[in-house]
């Protein structure tokens, strides 16, 4: 059970993998995408966003600004104007 | 009749033009092979974009109250024509071609009596245009100072358009790059960029999308950065095709410049051998009189 996740900014193709679960920060508040999320578009505000590989592991922090999340049939893609490690 | 020295002088002329021309043209591969990279790279991001930009445009763009920038002003009398140039040169007809475009475009639309004002991304488009135009050009984008124009300087561009536009200094504007085909090839293309035109093809799905905050506040936000990826990615073509013009344009001079000094290498060997022959005859002539 693994959720396909692509970050992409305007420069490249920052990540594309399965991972577990991602917390994505929107505009209207944080919230988790988990596989078999329902189709949900949302804009982005500038802050970190973190990524589970896998059930309880340590997250990993990306900080992320401008931009905005989609949630369809193929996943999880997040566009981000600028990212930062 | 061109003496030894002179001959020999302007060999070495040639031989050291030959040496610019062909540093320039491995320069200018290697360059478009990264450049080539770039705009490779940043395809995904232009794709989703457009992709959802194509499916929210489909449903928000119909109604009256769609963003200004999706729908235009609603008059068309002011035209800005963003010219995107180079700043070197020694690429053959490449930053001519492009500006050459905008020129026949400005003339149509001064010809239907529109208001025309240029602005201008790089530094090579500007004496030309200003010999046509004097008092048209209204912003020059200065790119000198970055090594190669990125999407910092795409988002810059961007937000001084939105900001004029929002300002009402014009209703339609027109962008003018180089789409890069292949090294031999860039065609001079022009693209409204705003009102922007929302991409076809939209994705037609069943599934209910959720939209936070709305479709509406969504499309807005995603408005400007559409138009910043648009020019991003006018950006990265026009690199490309200045080194692949530059390429082609090097490879030429240089092929040029070995003819050139094939034919002057003739023409003082020749020389060279007609001194010998009048030297020899005037010894001849010399001991035969004794």
């Amino acid at each position: 059970m693994s959720l396909h996740f692509e970050l992409v900014t305007p420069a490249k193709l920052v990540r594309s993998e399965d991972v577990h679960m991602v917390e994505v920060p929107g505009t209207e508040g944080a919230f988790g995408v988990l596989e078999g999320h329902a189709p949900f578009m949302s804009t982005i505000a500038d802050g970190e966003m973190r990524i589970y590989k896998t059930a309880g592991a340590a997250p990993e922090v990306i900080t992320v600004s401008g931009g905005f999340a989609e949630v369809g049939d193929a996943g999880l893609t997040v566009l981000a104007e600028h990212v930062g490690e | 009749m061109a003496s030894l020295k002179e001959l020999k002088g302007r060999i070495n002329s040639v031989k050291s033009t030959q040496k610019i021309t062909k540093a320039k043209q491995m320069v200018a591969a290697a360059k478009l092979r990264k450049a080539q990279a770039a705009a490779e790279a940043a395809r995904p991001y232009a794709e989703r974009l457009s992709g959802v930009m194509a499916s929210l445009a489909s449903k928000v763009g119909k109604d009256d109250n769609a963003p200004k920038l999706l729908s235009g002003t609603g008059s068309d009398q002011r035209h800005l024509l963003v010219v995107a140039n180079s700043d070197k040169g020694l690429a053959g007809a490449f930053n001519s071609n492009i500006v050459k475009a905008a020129l026949v475009k400005a003339k149509a639309l001064l010809a239907e009596g529109k208001e025309v004002e240029f602005y201008l991304i790089g530094r090579k488009g500007r004496p030309v245009i200003r010999r046509t135009y004097p008092d048209k050009i209204g912003v020059n984008f200065d790119t000198t100072s970055v090594r190669e124009p990125g999407f910092n300087e795409a988002e810059q561009i961007a937000d001084e358009l939105v900001g004029m536009y929002e300002d009402g200094r014009f209703d339609v504007a027109h962008l003018f790059f180089s789409q890069f085909k292949s090294a031999l090839a860039q065609i001079p293309t022009e693209q409204q960029i705003i009102p922007v035109k929302a991409p076809e093809g939209a994705v037609e799905s069943d599934a209910v999308v959720e939209y936070e905050p709305g479709e509406e506040e969504i499309l807005e936000a995603l408005l400007p950065r559409y138009l910043k990826t648009q020019i991003f990615k006018a950006l990265l073509e026009n690199n490309a095709s200045e080194q692949g013009a530059s390429m082609t344009a090097m490879d030429n001079a240089t092929r040029n410049a070995g003819d050139l000094i094939g034919k002057l290498t003739i023409q003082y060997n020749r020389t060279r051998q007609a001194a010998i022959t009048t030297e020899l005859i005037e010894i001849i002539a010399g001991a035969e009189a004794l």
